[in-house]
């Protein structure tokens, strides 16, 4: 693991084809044995400068299945920053508490400018609209869990495209292993041009649907995420394509028998409840694959076994 | 008007570096660029001078000064076309176009409201590539968002 050591991830672009094998490797180690005390005597200071209860908790149980110890804060309101701390100082301070700090912040770029005043390693949970490389490599991961492979899949992702970072991440990783990209989404809310001259670059495909129904029958992995209202400039156009990307269980027919129902929760009313109960629905088992993800990470960054 | 005349309202410079075909709007961008508001060499400068090739133009020259090509580069930001003319005893030495660099710190302001560098005391950082068409882009080390050119402000 010494070439995770020490180093910070900021943006799932940090990492190399083969640093994502090893901490995917690493996880399906904690997914067999979860509890393992190698984190003894350690500290992670947890920086939630917004609240994202679902991503900080999942850290949390991921340090104290390790046994190590947690400091920090889960919204700003109650920190030095409302007194107008700038960040450098946050984080320079924080540093001497901690063996590594996990930091959720809503700036845009705010975890790279960390990760080079601090001097222990930093992991993004989440900066701004811009990076949560711990997501993009759960994903990966239940990817690769349910197909048996990462390499070839037929991905199709369904819903805001534009700024759903989630998904933009996920294709940049994905293009390390050759994937077929399916994007399904209204008019206003295509994939943006920067990500797809990323797929181009890499010598792959997409097509684009603006019908859901479309890419199901082929389709190893369905990718659901959030369309939310106010990203429509016009009220009437959100009215009119809302409930084309809602997936029930009955659209599920002739679905390829392995496929998988991904989404980065939480879900609003984008998946119907009767697909929870469809075997083909994993979403939940995704987020709980983030807390192996999550142990892999802290153990690899901090050079444990 | 002949180009020789053109010429002769900017003085002629012995010893030192002579921009030339900066787009006329842009010739206070070069300035503050290269810092020479704060230099303590001679500088000449011309705005609306007519040009053969581009209609009118600007054009600066500074005494007893030579650049870094990393550092005047950068202005190719701002005058894509320029050209730099290096004179040692009223001879010309070197003339080249400039190039852009392949990085650009500390001069353009991140076009993205949310970017740490627009919320913090951080200086800005891209890196030049371009699109599949060949367009110019920076690209913000921070906020990791594409901007293009028409979107581009100096600091
Ligand atoms: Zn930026």
């Amino acid at each position: 693991m010494s070439t995770l050591k020490g180093r910070s991830l900021i943006s799932i672009t940090d990492y190399s084809k083969d640093d994502i094998l090893k901490i995917l490797d690493m996880a399906e180690e904690f997914e067999k044995n979860p509890r393992r005390n190698i984190l003894n005597g350690y500290i992670v200071a947890s920086l939630f400068f917004e609240p994202s209860t679902r991503t900080r908790l999942s850290f949390e149980s991921a340090v104290q299945y390790l046994g190590g110890r947690i400091v920090g804060f889960a919204t700003a309101d109650t920190s030095s920053v409302k007194k107008g701390e700038s960040l450098k100082d946050t984080i320079l301070t924080v540093s001497n508490y901690s063996d590594l700090i996990v930091m959720r912040n809503p700036l845009d770029g705010s975890a790279r400018f960390a990760s080079e005043v601090s001097p222990v390693p930093i992991i993004n949970a989440g900066d701004g609209a811009n990076q949560h490389p711990t997501q993009c490599l759960l994903d990966l991961y239940s990817i690769r869990k349910t197909q048996g492979r990462l390499e070839n899949i037929d991905i199709a992702m369904v819903g805001d495209l534009k700024y759903g970072r989630t998904v933009h991440s996920l294709v940049q990783a994905l293009t390390l292993f050759g994937a077929k990209f399916h994007f399904v989404s209204p008019e206003s809310l295509k994939m943006p041009s920067a990500v797809k001259t990323v797929i181009k670059n890499a010598g792959l495909e997409y097509d684009q649907y603006t019908e859901l129904s479309d890419v199901i029958p082929f389709a190893d992995i369905l990718y659901m995420t959030r369309i939310q209202g106010e990203r429509f400039p016009d009220p009437l156009e959100y009215e009119k394509v809302k409930n084309s990307y809602i997936l029930s269980n009955r659209m599920l027919r002739g679905s390829k028998e392995t496929m998988k129902v991904l989404h980065p929760l939480p879900r609003v009313n984008e998946i119907t409840e009767d697909v929870d109960d469809n075997p083909k629905a994993y979403y939940f088992q995704q987020a709980r694959n983030g807390v192996y993800i999550r142990q892999a990470l802290i153990a690899a960054i901090l050079g444990l076994k | 008007m002949n180009s020789k005349r053109t010429e002769l309202k900017v003085s002629a410079i012995r010893n030192g570096t002579v921009i030339d075909h900066i787009p006329t709007e842009s010739v206070f961008q070069v300035f503050k660029i290269l810092n020479l508001d704060k230099t303590k060499n001679q500088v000449y400068f011309g705005t609306n001078l007519d040009s053969k090739k581009y209609g009118k133009k600007g054009i600066i020259k500074i005494s007893d000064k030579y650049f870094e090509y990393e550092e005047i580069n950068k202005i190719a930001l701002a005058a894509p076309k320029a050209t730099l003319i290096e004179i040692k005893d009223y001879d010309v030495i070197r003339k080249e176009n400039v190039q852009l660099p392949e990085y650009v710190d500390k001069i353009v302001k991140c076009f993205n409201p949310k970017c740490v560098t627009n919320n913090q005391n951080v200086s800005t950082s891209f890196k030049v590539t371009e699109d599949h068409k060949g367009n110019m882009k920076l690209f913000c080390k921070y906020c990791e968002k594409t901007m293009a050119k028409e979107n581009i402000e100096f600091v």
